[in-house]
C-alpha cells in the first residue's frame, strides 16, 4: 500500500515538473535545476553504499564520468539515442561498482575510501590517453534540435526530474526490504551480522553495483547537457565532495535524507554561483559540513527526530 | 528432539590453523554430540577462540575437516553455517547499535531462522525468556553489561541455534550475574540446544560442562569429566607451569 502511495507521489512529482515545463519560467531555471536533480541523484546514489552499507566512497567523480565517457563513446561510434546513453552508462559504471565490491573484502573504513579515491585517479590517466572519446583536449558534442519541448535545457530537465524520481523510489524501496535490513547490519557490525546469517558478501555486492549504476546514469546526459566534456570537469573532485556531503546533511540512514541534503545544498551552491561568485560553491559546502558533523551528526533528519521526541 | 545422546552433531577432524609463522591450532579434533553441554577451557592464547572462529566460519583452516549433522562444512561461509544451526555469541558483545533491541532479534529472526518465523512475536518471545522485553524498544548502548550479554545470547537465539557457542558470556560479570547466564544456559539445552562453552570462570564451567576438553598451546592436552580434569596434572601444569 505504502509502495503504491510512494509510487503515485513519483508520478505526481514528474507532472508537477511537467507543469513547470509548462510554465516556460525563465531557461536557466530549467538549467539550474538539471544540476540539483543530478544532484539528487548522485546523493541519493552514494547513499546507498555510504549511508546503508557504510562504506564511503570517494570516487564519485569516477562513475559519474564513466556514464558520461560511455556515453561520448556510444554517440561517437553509433549515433546512440538519448535513452540508450542512460541505460548503457549506468550498466558499465554499475560493473565498476561490482569491481569495487569486491575491494571491500580486503579493504574496510578509510582504507576503502581511499582505494575509491585512487580508482577515480587511475581512471582519469586512462580517459586523458583516450583520444577517441576527446582525450586531454576534450570532446565537444554537436546536438540535433531538440526532439520534444523544443529546447535541450527543458528536455534535459524533464529526464532528470523522471531519473532522480526513478532513483529515489529504487532507494527507498531498498531500504525498506529485507536487502536494506541486513545492509544496516553489517554497518553496525559486519563480523556480527554475517554470524547472524547475513550473506554480506552477496549485500555489498549489490550495494556498490547499484550505488554505481545509478551514478553513472547521472553521469550518462552529461555530455548532452554541457555540450563540451573534458576530463577534468567529467572527474570534478566536487562530485566526490558533494556527494558525501549532501546525504550527511540531510541524514544518512533514510532515503529522504540525501534529497534533503541535495535540494538545499545544491539549490544554494546554484544561488551562489549567480549571485556572489562560482568560487564560493566549494566553500558553502565545506562551511555548512563542518557545522552539521558538530552540531548534527545524524544530518537534517536525525535532528528533526530528535526535537520531535523531545 | 527425539535425537539418541550418542549422535554426533559436529566432528572437528584434525584441524589446523596458521597465522603466518605461529601455529594456532595443531590438528585439533572433538567430537560434539546432540544436546551435549561441553566446556572449552585453557589459558590465554591457547587457541579457543581461535577454534570457535573456524568452527563457526569466520576464519578459514588449513588442513582438516568440520562436519555438522554428518555435512562437511569446511568450506562454507559462516552465514551458511549459521542458517544450518551453528550460531555463536561474541566475547565482546557485538550488537547492531543503529537498531532496537527487539530490532536486533529481527536480524537472524529473517536471515537464519529456518522456519523464516519472522515477527516481533517471535522476537518478544525470546526477550521475555531471557528477561530483557522491558529493554525491547532501547537502543543497544542504553544497555548495562549483563544485559548486553543478554541480547548478545537472545541474538544467538533468534537464529534457532541446533549449537551454541558461548565464547566467555561471564566474563566480568558479578557472582549473582553469573548465576543468572548460567540458569538461562542450562534452560537452553533443556529445550534441545548443544551448547559449548568458553569460559574462564572455573566455578560457571565446572558447574556446567558434562565434559570439559583442555587446550593449550593449539593442541588438545585433556578431556574428561569436570572432576577429571581438576585432577588432571597436565591441566594443572598448564595453568601453573612447573
Amino acid at each position: 500500500m505504502k509502495t503504491v502511495r510512494a509510487f503515485l507521489v513519483g508520478v505526481a512529482l514528474i507532472g508537477l515538473g511537467l507543469l513547470l515545463v509548462g510554465l516556460r519560467v525563465n531557461p536557466y531555471a530549467y538549467f539550474a535545476g538539471y544540476v540539483v536533480l543530478q544532484y539528487v541523484i548522485i546523493a541519493t546514489a552514494w547513499n546507498v553504499l555510504g549511508g546503508y552499507a557504510g562504506y564511503v566512497n570517494f570516487g564519485t567523480p569516477a562513475f559519474f564520468a564513466l556514464g558520461a565517457y560511455t556515453a561520448i563513446f556510444l554517440i561517437e561510434a553509433f549515433g546512440a539515442p538519448l535513452p540508450v546513453l542512460i541505460l548503457a552508462g549506468g550498466l558499465v559504471a554499475g560493473l565498476l561498482g561490482l569491481g569495487i565490491g569486491y575491494l571491500t573484502l580486503r579493504l574496510k573504513g578509510v582504507f576503502f575510501s581511499i582505494a575509491t579515491f585512487a580508482l577515480s585517479v587511475v581512471l582519469q590517466t586512462l580517459i586523458i590517453n583516450w583520444d577517441y572519446v576527446g582525450g586531454a583536449k576534450g570532446y565537444t558534442l554537436i546536438r540535433p534540435p531538440a526532439p520534444f519541448f523544443g529546447s535541450w535545457a527543458i528536455l534535459l530537465f524533464m529526464v532528470m526530474v523522471g531519473l532522480a524520481v526513478v532513483t529515489v523510489l529504487v532507494a527507498r524501496s531498498v531500504e525498506r526490504s529485507w536487502i536494506g535490513r541486513g545492509l544496516a547490519a553489517l554497518r553496525d557490525n559486519e563480523e556480527a551480522a554475517e554470524c547472524m546469517g547475513v550473506p554480506t558478501l552477496r549485500l555489498k555486492l549489490f550495494a556498490t553495483t547499484l550505488s554505481g549504476f545509478f551514478l553513472g546514469v547521472a553521469g550518462a546526459p552529461f555530455p548532452y547537457y554541457v555540450t563540451y566534456v573534458e576530463p577534468s570537469s567529467a572527474f570534478d573532485l566536487n562530485y566526490a565532495v558533494n556527494a558525501l556531503a549532501m546525504p550527511m546533511i540531510g541524514g544518512t540512514t533514510t532515503w529522504i535524507g540525501p534529497v534533503i541534503g541535495a535540494v538545499l545544498l545544491g539549490t544554494a551552491q546554484q544561488v551562489a554561483t549567480v549571485t556572489i561568485s562560482s568560487e564560493l560553491n566549494l566553500l558553502i559546502v565545506g562551511v555548512v559540513l563542518v557545522l552539521f558533523v558538530v552540531l548534527a551528526p545524524e544530518g537534517i533528519v536525525g535532528l528533526v527526530r530528535r526535537l520531535r521526541h523531545r | 528432539m527425539s535425537r539418541p545422546m550418542a549422535d554426533t552433531l559436529l566432528e572437528i577432524d584434525a584441524i589446523s590453523k596458521r597465522f603466518g609463522g605461529f601455529l594456532a591450532l595443531d590438528r585439533v579434533s572433538l567430537r560434539v554430540r546432540a544436546g551435549e553441554r561441553l566446556g572449552l577451557i585453557g589459558p590465554n592464547g591457547s587457541g579457543k577462540t581461535t577454534l570457535i572462529n573456524c568452527v563457526s566460519g569466520a576464519l578459514p583452516t588449513d588442513g582438516g575437516r568440520i562436519l555438522f549433522e554428518g555435512r562437511d562444512i569446511t568450506a562454507l561461509p559462516a552465514h551458511q553455517r549459521t542458517r544450518l544451526g551453528i550460531v555463536r555469541s561474541f566475547q565482546i558483545p557485538k550488537p547492531f547499535t543503529s537498531m532496537t533491541v527487539l530490532e536486533n532479534l529481527g536480524i537472524p529472526l529473517e536471515y537464519a531462522a529456518p522456519a523464516r518465523s519472522h515477527g516481533a512475536a517471535a522476537a518478544l518471545d525470546i526477550l521475555r525468556a531471557i528477561g530483557l522485553d522491558a529493554k525491547a524498544q532501547l537502543r543497544p548502548t542504553g544497555l548495562t553489561q549483563i544485559e548486553m550479554r543478554k541480547l548478545e545470547l537472545a541474538r544467538a537465539m533468534a537464529a534457532r541455534p541446533k549449537l551454541l557457542i558461548s565464547d566467555e558470556a561471564m566474563a566480568g560479570l558479578s557472582s549473582a550475574e553469573v548465576d543468572d547466564i548460567l540458569a538461562i544456559l542450562f534452560r537452553l539445552n533443556e529445550s534441545g540446544i548443544t551448547i559449548i562453552m568458553i569460559e574462564h570462570i572455573m566455578r560457571a564451567v565446572m558447574r556446567f560442562s558434562q565434559r570439559v576438553v583442555v587446550l593449550d598451546a593449539g593442541t588438545r592436552i585433556a578431556e574428561g569429566t569436570p572432576e577429571e580434569i581438576v585432577r588432571n596434572p597436565a591441566v594443572e601444569k598448564a595453568y601453573l607451569g612447573e
